[in-house]
């Protein structure tokens, strides 16, 4: 075996690539290369879920996994390095003595409440609700709807998957995985020590440093590569638009870049991190950003999606931009050893351009925490899109509102979908800041919306639409704030979300 | 003599009753039986046709895609896509040996592009290349010159043009202009309906094997082998009898697969019979989505006149179907809008025109409901604007216009709707549902919230069972019984998920009084039953189900005569009890054999074990001319309730509750029956909420992908969904053990959840207007039903 090589558990056994195209994903490299057909291509584009599969990693204190399910589709099979891949050819064991196969509880609970129909999404519910069960004993309604939100199916109308998942005889306690836990740590563990992958055929490179200084190094030595993190959206460029990338980058397993750390002023992420190591720690600060979060892709995307990719991309629509620009977030970016701060809100330039020099690279991103008690502070934060689960945002605002005796002293707001970039409402917020926070005064600032953005019309919204929705998200802002400050009794409160009422 | 297997022996011991209880039991007809291949799917062992294992020179297809709407081709320059990597044969309609057109009904289906293009995505040319990515990256490549010619987008300008792929046809009974004219009230309205992508999981693919005969074996997902079979056949220039077509399952069909799989399977066959080499096509997902048809969206409009209590006297309404560019199976589809026009209501003085509009789109195609819903969404706008008009509850409109049980109750076509219980099951329902009180609780709710409105709606389906093309009506199956008592079963139907393999092996498994999984269900194949017809209009279950018992009754009847004969007993001593045979004389047992021990006996004796059956549906006809018939064996019925809860400020809703009641008549399997209700309303409830599709001005899909076009996720079923099938009330018509079809009718459910969006939009102005609402009603269309019901009560009050 050569330095540098691809290695991962595929189920207990080791695989051992020396060479592979760093544009091959997870289920290609499934279904053609090692014949396991179990695992299904519904989109190719991380939406549909039939190609979900089961990823065991080791905790960063390295004696536990962590299970999660993953899009095979649109993950490259470089991301696998020191991991465990499990599919679901792994959950019913072909024993060879045992002629009486028995199917995995979460199996077994789909073929029970009927759970399959044309069976061709049903690979993919079973593994994202096995990682489920693997994270979650008795998972309640809430859960099972979150950890399946990426998974369509056409036929059934969900209430038997529903009812399978939440059945309480699943049991992932006493499975072949649970059995053989320890050994599985052991081989990840060895796995883990090896050397950074690196792989240089005729046309194609792959690297996967481990520090920050590789990194750096490398990128000064390569400024036309591809970075990945997570490649929920870089993915897409290989399998929708047939492109290849010749030079590809895997940022996580770079440290710096996978470190949460926490201060009493800031929550600093690293730019690689994955949505779901983070967003319990946001939620505790702001509670609308944890429950925009969970509404960004599927729990397969936030498992691979990082918020540095979310940043790096400059999507006009990306959910997270909008909430770091309202909440005053910096970003730390690195060339070489050099480093420079900068605010997320100057990063976007223009339609898909950044401040990003060549050979620079996104560090991490600071979000300053909620515990400023000078001032009454609120983020608001809306998605508006045409599905609730796993949509992209036709309108994305976030508030931010500092108020003293009902006059507002601090505020930034943001829209996503409303410009060709990520961009802040200043004409708006000029109406506003150091204003009474009065009905009359949102009016006003309703009106000042159409200085700052003129909105678009494409397939998700018109710009008649996005404009109006985002005046009128300013009136719901308006009234959430104002009815929460005043002591009204709870049976007074006017309900204001669809979603969280109950 | 070779000996015969090893069966288990028969036991004189009486039937366990506990065991006879048991899930696993007998035949199970009525039971929950699981689906066939439920274990299979659970571990990905159930093999799709993209699963199965590559052959020795395996090919993979792509095809070159228009780029234009309409235009002619003026020079099409492939050395670049020859020259690609990988590339082992291309293909234009130049090469094509046999016919041309592949029109599944009428022609108009140019198998290839042939000098021009009408619409985005058409294949011009088909490549074969060793890899599936290698295919869709050299197709890039191609240079083609067009002519741009003027392109038809719009109903509106195919209307104006008379752009139709059919004539226009009307039902007429009485005279509607007069009757609308002399009621005390009138309405007019229009509405704009989307159409739907199918969104299988599984998307189109085919996979064909030249055969030493100059024949082709081809793996379709199809829901109709025979017609592939046929179009094959055709494009090869080859007897029919030269092509097998072989489908063991689908990823979901949904009519998607009823006419528009051949394409593929005629190319992937072209390509094979030049390189002879096995070749797949499979489509990636944005080419499935731009390249093949969808539901027809319509543009409809009506004008009623009706009396003080809303119940209509006259009425015109005119359905204008957008079929794209070909005939394909419109001319029914738009039928089917016509002859659901009425929903569950008698219209009394009625003209209804059907228009079948041409469009440089691709070729609209079947869609569960097949045009059905497009016509009972008009009708149930109408009940809503007649409601409002009236100052009344819809409900109580809806329940003044259903068909009476002996007057009130011949159809606009003039067939008698005939054991009617709509107003019995609407009545059940609005009970077991709480309807009345919810009414309030609602009006309450609405009252004092400013920005969330509630709204509830209770609306009912009824949905005619049959092909409207006759001869379709009609099945066939093979069954064979094998020397250790295990059964095969083929028949015409194919699997999709619906669990015909299932319910048809349950039929079986009940005439000969066996365990179900005795009986092995394989591929449909146009070898082992020929001349099919497509699992299409809900109709699977009834015909083949049919075709199957008739094969078994056969078989079931030798094996009679032949215990008759040879133990010198009469006809009523022989009887198939729980995998036995027991044989009595004056009421005394006096052998009991296992199912196989006499299977083998039978044998022995040079009995036939294998059997075709065939069935086709009585009673029905229809005569197009004078627009008069009785199209339809019988009727499916339900009804549904929802409530919604929207908001005000952003158009964005929820469904909170749903409850149907839907009548199956003897459910042959409650569990599949319950899957298909709730898929069926779940999937129309994606219709008519967030499915939209979006062509730009040049004709191009926009919506292309499944990150632009939203079916319905998990967390969007109804929290609290109540599906309830009618107590067993056996089809009074003589269907497979009185059982009711249950594919489609289902559908139209969810026609519920757009009425109750309404319901809460009118809430805005204290239920005094009917707000337009077009669909998909997608939060922007809720937010400007919203404003504009707003902008009323501004008028209002300045007024």
């Amino acid at each position: 075996m050569a330095n540098g090589a691809l290695q991962f558990l595929l189920n207990d056994e080791i695989v051992t690539l020396d060479n592979f195209d760093p544009n091959l994903t997870v289920l290609q490299y499934l279904r053609n290369i090692e014949n396991k057909t179990g695992t299904k291509e519904g989109c190719a584009s991380g939406d549909c879920g039939a190609c979900t599969v089961v990823v065991a990693e080791l905790s960063n204190t390295s004696t536990d996994l962590a299970y999660k399910s993953i899009n095979s589709c649109i993950t490259f099979l470089g991301a696998m390095h020191g991991k465990q891949l499990i599919t679901v050819e792994h959950l019913k064991p072909a024993s060879q003595l045992d002629s009486n196969e028995k199917l995995h509880s979460v199996q077994q609970n789909m073929v029970d409440h009927h759970a399959s129909q044309c069976g061709f999404c049903t690979p993919g519910f079973v593994m994202s609700s096995f990682a489920l069960h693997k994270n979650k004993q008795n998972p309640d309604r809430e859960e099972v709807l979150e950890a399946l939100a990426g998974n369509l199916c056409r036929c059934t109308g969900y209430r038997s998957i529903i009812d399978a998942a939440i059945d309480q005889t699943n049991d992932c306690g006493n499975d072949s995985f649970a059995q053989n836990y320890q050994q599985t740590v052991d081989k990840l563990s060895v796995l883990n020590q090896l050397p950074a992958v690196q792989i240089q055929s005729t046309n194609k490179s792959y690297f996967a440093p481990k520090s920050s200084q590789e990194l750096s190094t490398y990128l000064l030595a390569h400024p036309n590569a591809t970075l990945v993190a997570g490649g929920t959206d870089l993915a897409l460029s290989v399998t929708q638009h047939l492109s290849s990338i010749n030079e590809l980058v895997y940022l996580g397993e770079v440290e710096e870049l996978n470190a949460i750390t926490v201060d009493d002023e800031f929550i600093h992420i690293g730019s690689a991190v994955p949505y779901h190591k983070f967003t319990h720690l946001l939620e505790k600060e702001y509670s609308d950003l944890g429950d925009m979060i969970e509404r960004i892709g599927s729990m397969q995307i936030r498992n691979n999606g990082t918020l540095g990719g979310n940043i790096g991309n400059a999507s006009p629509i990306g959910d997270m931009p909008p909430a770091l620009i309202s909440l005053g977030c910096t970003m730390e970016l690195q060339c070489g050893d050099k480093t420079r701060t900068v605010l997320v809100e100057d990063y976007f330039v223009d339609y898909k351009k950044t401040i990003l020099a060549p050979s620079e690279f996104i560090k991490s991103i600071s979000i300053p925490r909620a515990n400023k008690p000078k001032a009454e502070a609120a983020l608001k934060v809306y998605k508006i899109s045409k599905r609730i689960d796993d949509d992209i945002s036709a309108v994305l605002a976030s508030f931010y509102i500092e108020l003293t005796n009902n006059q507002v002293t601090a505020i930034r707001i943001a829209f996503g979908g409303m410009a060709a970039i990520p961009k802040r409402a200043l004409a708006t917020e000029q109406v506003l800041l150091n204003n009474a926070f009065t009905k009359e005064n949102i009016d006003r600032a309703q009106q000042a919306l159409t200085q700052d953005y003129q909105p678009m019309s494409d397939v998700r919204a018109s710009d008649a639409y996005r404009m109006r929705v985002a005046q009128n998200l300013l009136e719901k802002c308006f009234i959430e704030l104002t009815q929460s400050s005043a002591s009204s009794t709870p049976h007074q409160l006017i309900e204001t979300r669809v979603i969280n009422h109950a | 003599m070779r000996n015969l297997t090893n069966v288990p022996k028969g036991t004189d011991k009486s039937v366990d009753a506990a065991t006879q209880a048991i899930e696993i039991g007998l035949g199970g007809v009525g039971k929950h039986k699981k689906h066939e291949s439920a274990e299979k799917h659970v571990s990905g062992e159930a093999l799709y046709i993209d699963d199965k294992p590559e052959l020795q020179g395996q090919l993979h297809a792509a095809v070159g895609q228009s780029t234009h709407a309409h235009a002619n081709i003026k020079s099409l320059d492939l050395s670049a896509v020859k020259a690609a990597e990988g590339v082992i044969a291309v293909i234009t309609v130049e090469d094509v040996p046999g016919h041309t057109d592949i029109g599944p009904v009428f022609p108009g289906d140019p198998v290839l592009a042939i000098g021009k293009v009408e619409y985005v995505g058409q294949p011009i040319f088909a490549v074969a290349a060793t890899s599936h990515d290698l295919a869709r990256k050299a197709v890039t490549l191609a240079k083609i010159d067009y002519e741009p010619l003027e392109a038809v987008l719009t109903v509106k300008q195919a209307l104006e043009q008379q752009s139709f792929v059919r004539p226009p046809f009307t039902m007429q009974r009485g005279e509607s202009d007069a009757a609308i004219e002399k009621a005390k009230h009138q309405l007019s309205g229009e509405i704009t309906i989307g159409g739907q992508e199918h969104f299988y999981l599984e998307g189109q693919v085919s996979s064909a094997e030249p055969t030493e005969d100059g024949g082709m074996v081809v793996y379709s997902s199809s829901q109709h082998p025979s017609e592939v079979q046929k179009l094959v056949a055709e494009v090869l220039a080859i007897p029919l009898n030269l092509v097998v077509v072989d489908t063991r399952r689908m990823g979901g069909g949904f009519g998607g697969k009823e006419t528009q799989a051949a394409p593929w399977a005629c190319l992937a066959a072209l390509l094979a019979n030049k390189t002879k080499r096995p070749v797949k096509f499979k489509l990636s997902r944005m080419d499935d989505m731009i390249m093949t048809g969808k539901r027809h969206p319509f543009e409809n409009n009506y004008t009623v006149g009706f009396n003080d209590k809303g119940v209509i006297e006259g009425i015109n309404i005119t359905v204008n179907g957008n079929c794209g560019y070909s005939p394909d199976l419109s001319d029914a589809i738009v039928d089917r809008a016509m002859f659901h026009s009425d929903n569950a209501y008698y219209l009394n003085e009625a003209k209804v025109t059907g228009n079948r509009c041409r469009l440089n789109t691709v070729s609209h195609t079947a869609f569960r409901g097949f045009g059905g819903p497009q016509g009972v969404m008009t009708i149930e706008m109408v009940m809503d604007d007649i409601a409002r008009h009236l100052g009344k509850d819809p409900l109580t409109i809806r329940k003044a216009n259903l068909y009476g049980k002996n007057e009130r109750n011949i159809t606009h076509y003039y067939q008698t709707v005939e054991h009617n219980k709509l107003p019995e099951l609407m009545d059940s329902l609005e009970q077991s549902s709480d309807y009345q009180a919810r009414r309030k609780s609602i009006n309450d709710f609405n009252k004092q919230s400013p920005i969330l409105k509630k709204g509830l709606a209770l609306t009912p389906v009824k949905f005619g069972i049959s092909f409207t093309v006759q001869h379709l009506n009609q099945a066939g199956a093979l069954v064979h019984i094998y020397t250790d008592g295990t059964i095969h079963l083929n028949h015409g139907g194919t699997e999709m998920g619906q669990g015909l393999f299932t319910k048809v092996a349950q039929i079986v498994a009940e005439e000969f009084q066996v365990n179900v999984d005795t009986v092995g269900v394989s591929a449909t194949r146009t070898d082992k039953v020929p001349n099919t017809s497509p699992t299409a209009a809900s109709s699977g279950t009834d015909l083949n189900g049919k075709a199957a018992q008739a094969a078994a009754i056969t078989i079931k009847k030798r094996l009679i005569n032949f215990a008759c004969e040879h133990y010198f007993i009469d006809e009523s001593g022989v009887v198939f009890d729980n995998n036995q045979v027991i044989l009595s004389m004056n009421d005394k047992v006096m052998h009991t054999f296992s199912f196989a021990e006499f299977v083998q006996q039978a044998y022995m004796n040079r009995v036939s074990l294998s059997a075709t059956g065939y069935y086709k549906t009585p009673k029905i006809h229809f005569d197009r001319s004078t627009g008069k018939g009785r199209p339809f064996f019988y009727y499916s019925t339900g009804a549904s309730v929802s409530e919604v809860l929207i908001d005000t400020l952003t158009g964005e809703y929820k469904v909170l509750r749903a409850d149907i009641l839907h009548d199956v008549g003897h459910s042959l399997n409650p569990a599949i029956d319950r899957g298909q209700i709730e898929g069926a309303f779940i999937q129309g409830m994606g219709w008519l909420t967030t499915e939209e599709l979006m062509w730009n001005d040049q004709g191009r899909l926009l919506s292309n992908n499944p990150a632009t076009y939203k079916i319905p996720a998990i967390s969007d079923t109804p929290e609290d969904f109540r599906v309830d099938l009618v107590p067993d009330d056996p089809n009074r018509e003589q269907t497979i053990y009185n059982s009711k079809a249950v594919g489609e009718p289902p559908f139209m459910l969810a026609i519920s959840v757009w009425s109750a969006l309404k319901d809460a939009i009118a809430s805005v102005a204290d239920y005094k207007l009917s707000p337009k609402l077009d669909t998909p009603a997608t939060p922007e269309r809720v937010l400007w039903a919203v404003e504009s019901m707003k902008a009323h009560n501004k008028t209002d009050k300045t007024a």
